[in-house]
């Protein structure tokens, strides 16, 4: 007698779950500072060459979400928010992703370099080599500051996108740089604190973990403070101009104020509320990095200084 | 079930393949593009022709004029 089995196996992974490897969410931010990178470059670009300049931008962004889906598939399988993600919902095998990434990674450097410039190009392999390795890899399972560094890899793209323009590195590009690498720390801290999410069960070191809540709502102000001078200054440099510089006068200010409230507020108080308060400035960070771009982006069309 | 239904597997198969299909449609009219920009922003291109033509030779200093 014969007998067929159907054994019960995790579905076939469809297009969609290769799109999702690549974090479109993380994508789309890449894409809007790495166009306001290139948009706000004193050097024309070709309208065709700037759209494929920020298209393989972003493929190098997804290829390192590739990779990074495929080291921390470990991790995303423990947590509750990243347990549907394709890799651990066994859609997708781990090295599919590994093999994607590498190779997505590869395509977008070379279609880079043939597009806008090898500068360009090699600053886009770095990002994801930075990204990859030196984030996920290196720091992310070893520092409670991981995301303060990773957050380099995600102020990396309007660099890539102004050096696709000049072929170089300026301060105006080194402070859009800072302006999102010291926005990424209390963004990010202001969500750990209310999302409170099993970072320690999958063994990530996190702030708010290792060195209590109390630190982290420090360190939260502290940053806002670091950041303002930053903000202002991109505001004095040939891209800014008056409409920038009072974008940034006012977030920075209300961002301030929101670092400060987290700061002076006690654990019980928080909790009390629901965490209102640090749902607001985490709400607030959000509009804050958008409308600067937006505003540096509107600065440049208009003309500054 | 009717037996001529379309297993689930199938219909995942079937997205995978026609979204690589329009990806690579989309990569390749994207290099053509990208191509017909590259050459028009390059000027024109002459290439040597074995045949010696003034608009390849070399350009020489004009002589200076005697004082």
């Amino acid at each position: 007698m014969t007998d067929i089995n159907a054994y019960e196996t995790a579905p076939e992974a469809e297009f969609g779950d290769y799109v999702a490897l690549l974090k479109p969410r993380v994508m789309s931010l890449v894409v809007f500072t790495a166009f306001v990178g290139l948009w706000v470059a004193p050097v024309d670009v070709h309208p065709f060459i700037g759209f494929c300049s920020i298209l393989f931008i972003a493929l190098g962004g997804g290829a390192s979400g590739a990779l990074n889906m495929w080291y921390d598939r470990d991790i995303d399988a423990v947590m509750n928010r990243t347990q549907g993600r394709p890799i651990p919902s066994g859609r997708v095998q781990g090295t599919e992703a590994l093999g994607l990434g590498i190779v997505l990674g590869l395509i977008s450097v070379m279609m880079l370099g043939l597009v806008a410039n090898w500068f360009a190009a090699g600053f886009l392999l770095f990002t994801i080599f930075f990204y990859a390795v030196v984030y996920t890899v290196w720091l992310k399972r070893w520092t409670p500051q991981n995301i303060v560094i990773g957050g380099a890899a995600g102020a990396f793209p309007p660099m890539i996108g102004w050096a696709c323009a000049t072929g170089g590195i300026t301060v105006e590009s080194l402070l859009m740089f800072a302006l999102i690498f010291f926005w990424t720390p209390p963004h990010f801290w202001a969500l750990a604190l209310f999302m409170k999410e099993d970072y320690h069960k999958a063994g990530v070191p996190m702030l708010t973990v290792t060195h209590g809540r109390r630190a982290t709502r420090v360190h939260i102000f502290a940053y806002t403070l670091v950041l303002a001078p930053f903000a202002v200054w991109l505001g004095l440099t040939s891209i800014g101009g008056p409409l920038y510089m009072a974008v940034a006068v006012v977030l920075n200010a209300a961002f301030i104020r929101g670092g400060w409230q987290i700061m002076r507020r006690a654990e019980d108080e928080a909790v009390a509320d629901g965490y209102a308060v640090e749902k607001r400035v985490f709400k607030l960070s959000l509009y804050f990095l958008f409308l600067h771009f937006l505003a540096l982006l509107v600065q440049g069309w208009i003309g500054g200084w | 079930m009717a037996l001529h239904a379309e297993h689930d597997l199938h219909s995942r198969r079937r997205s995978r393949n026609t979204g690589l299909g329009i990806v690579l449609l989309a990569f390749v009219a994207l290099v053509f593009a990208l191509t017909v920009v590259k050459v028009r922003q390059g000027g024109l291109v002459e290439a040597f022709d074995h045949q010696p033509r003034v608009s390849l030779t070399p350009v020489e200093p004009a002589p200076k004029a005697a004082p």
